[in-house]
């Protein structure tokens, strides 16, 4: 039930992004192109999915379990640090390059864009620099916590 | 500035966004889980993952969109400009950009802003610029 519920859930985002124009990177980049002839499309898409969001996520913050019972898993994170930053300029700057961002790139991909499936092999590559990196820097952060202080 | 009025779509990206609206909020309500594009596809990589089955389901649901509204409606076009090498290099680092800043434009402008995260807040003022100043680069600096 859990995850046949998060495969509606996952079909009805892809229905918004199609409707919305926004799994078509040509009218992402329209938006992004401010000083060209601007498209504000993606403007209004977020004014309508955080009007359904504002008053939703509302009702979910106040909730201990979810509607099947499990677990909420809500991020609790509030600080702003350098690696949220950082990290959300280099993604706006891959955005920019193409018009893809996850989202899209992966209805496009359903689509059947063989530019979207290169895309996403990339994006996954990166992903997996990412764990790559991230898992060499938890080993060597243990393993000089570990070590005596004599080695 | 000029607003280009012929690609302009109001009630369809309105329209649009309150269905990817509900889809957030339902995903929260019934799965307790940010509908996080990145995050869900990453937490893939996880060396370990028991909670694999709803990603998967997810993502599923989301390629499999465009296959069951052809079925009903034409597709709306969708138009790739870039070329090979920069889809390469866009997507690499939008895959690492993604991981390092806990999200997309899903998980934090869609549901971080909804929640009223200033973590979010931040996230998407970072990568909004970002793109803004790419495409200006891109077609203004540079003039492909």
């Amino acid at each position: 039930m859990y995850a046949l519920l998060a495969f509606v859930t996952g079909l009805l985002f892809g229905f918004g992004l199609i409707v919305s124009g926004m799994a078509n990177p040509a009218k992402v980049l329209g938006f992004l192109d401010i000083a060209g002839r601007w498209d504000p499309s993606l403007a209004l898409v977020m004014a309508g999915a955080n009007a359904v969001g504002l008053a939703g996520f509302a009702v979910a913050a106040k909730r201990r379990v979810t509607l099947l019972g499990t677990p909420m898993m809500l991020p609790t994170a509030r600080t702003i640090d350098r690696r949220l930053v950082a990290g959300s300029v280099v993604f706006g700057v891959g955005w920019g390059l193409a018009g893809f961002c996850p989202g899209p790139a992966l209805v496009a991909l359903g689509a059947g864009h063989v530019k979207a499936l290169v895309f996403v092999a990339a994006m996954v590559a990166g992903m997996g620099v990412f764990e790559i990196v991230e898992r060499m820097r938890a080993r060597s952060t243990t393993a000089s916590q570990a070590a005596p202080a004599g080695e | 500035m000029s607003i280009d009025w012929a690609a302009f779509t109001p009630w369809a990206a309105l329209a649009g966004g309150i269905i990817i609206g509900i889809a957030s909020v339902l995903l929260a309500l019934a799965n307790g889980r940010i509908a996080g594009i990145s995050g869900i596809v990453g937490g893939l990589l996880r060396p370990a993952f028991p909670d694999a089955a709803w990603r998967i389901a997810f993502l599923a649901g989301l390629i499999a969109a465009p296959l069951l509204y052809t079925a009903y409606a034409a597709l709306p076009e969708i138009i790739v400009v870039a070329g090979y090498p920069t889809l390469i290099v866009a997507g690499l680092v939008v895959g690492i950009g993604t991981r390092y800043g806990a999200g997309c434009t899903s998980g934090h402008g869609v549901c971080g802003l909804s929640r009223l995260s200033p973590r979010s807040l931040a996230a998407t003022f970072a990568f909004m610029a970002a793109g803004f100043a790419t495409v200006f680069v891109v077609r203004h600096v540079l003039g492909s």
